[in-house]
């Protein structure tokens, strides 16, 4: 169809064409600019408001006068009561605990479970990683009423043990995916030349495939730990004394206190909750955008 | 599990069928335990609990009794409910379309500019993913807050009426639209963004050859190329945003008077904070088949195509 376009062309229109080419390139890069500036103002609006909302005294968020897109006397005084406060210090060694056991567990989990899907064959093997991929698209809202009963039923129901146990639902599945799909794009060669040498299956995991799949590794990690300490259904349901909340619940359920709220303070406290995943974020982007993107490319 | 495998490593050398076959066997063994941890999770954490709430569903509230599909036949007849799956399907497709939309703009755009800016760019325009949603809408629901509201403000400034924000109906419905677009916008930008990049540059120079506008590369060049990757990334986001829980409960928590309510948190209110966890069972499972039939839909269309490629 695009044949008949163009013998339709005549000679000397490519290079008019060719002009308006470069015109034409020109508006798309201004339009590009103007699309992007509107839209990082409107991404970044929300979280640069919660940080000078959490720089204002309780005085000046109530003063209705000025304009509420300004601070006029910073403070750090949301922050040092946060910082003070037991309770909001428990809620973030609750979070990093839950987060690290669920971190290493889903590691262990789906690495091994990956090698073995990916390079071993064996009975099942492809119906398994069939199964996978369906399971990481069963959302947590459909299962957390059972899983409700099941932890109670355990007796782990209003602990940081139970958070545990039931997180994995949440990253074991993409995360065995995606290294699935690094371990495969490991080249065959190399797990021969390792059986040749007399390497067995443990030995080639570790000295061959983790080494050379660790971009994959990390990607996996860092998404690990931003769902598990982004997880928020699981904690809302299972959870109700403050003691063994974690930071997300936490912040939502125990900050808010009475009919005035202490906005400055709740900003602050939603601020410090989303650090760490900000942070790993600032310093590992490439491997959070691989792991995000790794899902669906192979796919 | 690493023990079993280093006792085979000085056999491993002799030659013979005899020792092969053995290896073969011992070799689905190690791959079967190694898998075993993953089959808990899945069987025990998944498919059990799964099993599990349909049992539950079929229960009274004090689940000593079977009634079958008793509490199917109440929430379907309650006008309540019924708002609850008009709004999960209005909140869901509403978010969707406009969060593809907007990230396939956003990735276009992002493209079209030199490569060594476009990573400045993406990591801004990421944040909204990165953030905790149940914290980042925190910071939305004090925007709209009715006295203290930014966004009224700035619409004050161009002489717009301030908008009752979470206190209507409406205005609460596209609020909570509002917050998971600019979550989720960001996902969709992302994952366009490595598809287009995916897309060989010859293609886009044939078609400029043979004097293709535009528009014509988009519609012959990049949309074919980008098919599986829109559609799996739109499967993927209908599922999360039909079963979203933390935006709708921090923001409105069902309200004004439960029109906000959506499965997740219609469930969780029922199931978990009403007691009635037979009923609040039967609401979630009311997601199952819905998501199902979309994902069986979507998924044989990428099958097929990953088949007529190979």
């Amino acid at each position: 169809m695009s044949a008949t376009a163009a013998n339709a062309t005549p000679a000397q229109g490519i290079y008019h064409k060719a002009g308006s080419l470069r015109r034409e390139r020109r508006w798309a890069l201004v339009t590009a600019y103007i699309s992007l500036i509107i839209a990082a103002i409107i991404m970044l609006a929300p979280p640069f408001y919660m940080l000078l909302t959490s720089l204002k005294t309780s005085a000046e968020v109530a003063d209705a006068s000025g304009s509420p897109w300004w601070v006029h006397s910073p403070t750090l005084e949301n922050y040092a009561a946060l910082l003070g406060n037991r309770m909001f210090i428990d809620f973030f060694l609750n979070s990093a605990k839950v987060t690290i056991a669920v971190v290493a567990l889903t590691m262990v989990i789906s690495v091994l479970a990956a090698f073995a899907l990916g390079r071993m064959r064996f009975w099942g093997s492809q119906f398994l990683a069939t199964g996978v991929f369906l399971t990481y698209l069963v959302p947590d809202t459909l299962l957390f009423i059972p899983l409700y009963q099941i932890v109670g039923g355990l007796g782990l129901l209003d602990s940081a043990w139970g958070l545990v146990l039931v997180y994995p639902t949440l990253t074991v599945p993409f995360c065995t995916w995606i290294m699935i799909g690094y371990f495969a794009s490991i080249p065959k060669e190399l797990d021969e030349a390792a059986l040749i040498d007399g390497a067995n299956w443990m030995q080639m995991l570790w000295k061959i495939f983790i080494p050379v799949a660790l971009p994959g590794i990390i990607a996996a990690t860092i998404f690990a730990f931003t769902v598990s300490w982004a997880a928020f259904v699981y904690p809302t349901a299972f959870i109700t004394s403050p003691a063994e909340m974690p930071m997300t619940i936490g912040v939502v359920s125990q900050l808010i206190r009475g009919d005035t709220f202490a906005w400055g303070q709740l900003m602050a406290g939603a601020l410090l909750a989303a650090l760490p995943p900000v942070v790993i974020y600032a310093f590992l982007m490439d491997y959070y955008i691989a792991g995000l993107t790794a899902g669906a490319t192979k796919g | 599990m690493a023990d079993g495998g280093v006792a085979t490593l000085p056999r491993i050398e002799a030659p013979g069928g005899a020792s092969l076959k053995r290896f073969a066997r011992r070799r689905s063994t190690i791959a079967f335990l190694m898998t075993l941890p993953l089959i808990a999770v899945i069987g025990g954490l998944v498919v059990w609990p799964a099993g599990y709430a349909m049992h539950l569903a079929t229960l009274n509230r004090r689940m000593t009794t079977f009634i079958g599909l008793g509490n199917f036949e109440i929430l379907l007849e309650s006008d309540t409910f019924r708002m609850v799956i008009f709004q999960s399907v209005f909140f869901a497709v509403t978010a969707v379309i406009l969060k593809a939309a907007i990230g396939f703009w956003l990735a276009h755009m992002l493209h079209h500019i030199p490569a060594n800016g476009q990573r400045k760019w993406r990591g801004m325009l990421l944040v909204p993913w990165v953030i905790p949603p149940a914290l980042s809408t925190l910071g939305w629901w004090w925007m709209f807050e009715p006295t203290y509201s930014s966004i009224n403000w700035i619409l004050n400034i161009f002489a717009i009426p301030s908008v009752p924000w979470l206190g209507e109906p409406w205005w609460a419905r596209i609020s909570v639209i509002i917050v998971n677009v600019w979550y989720g916008a960001p996902f969709f930008m992302i994952m366009y963004l490595a598809a287009l990049k995916s897309v060989p540059e010859q293609l886009y120079e044939a078609a400029a050859i043979d004097g293709a506008t535009s528009w014509q590369r988009l519609r012959y060049v990049t949309l074919p190329m980008m098919r599986n990757i829109i559609s799996i990334t739109v499967l993927f986001s209908l599922i999360v945003t039909f079963a979203n829980y933390d935006i709708v409960r921090v923001l409105t928590n069902g309200g004004p008077r439960d029109l906000t309510h959506v499965f997740a948190s219609y469930a969780f209110q029922v199931g978990i904070l009403a007691g009635n966890i037979p009923r609040g069972a039967a609401v979630s499972l009311f997601m199952f088949p819905i998501l199902a039939i979309i994902a069986f839909f979507v998924l044989r269309g990428v099958n097929r195509r990953n088949r007529e490629e190979a």
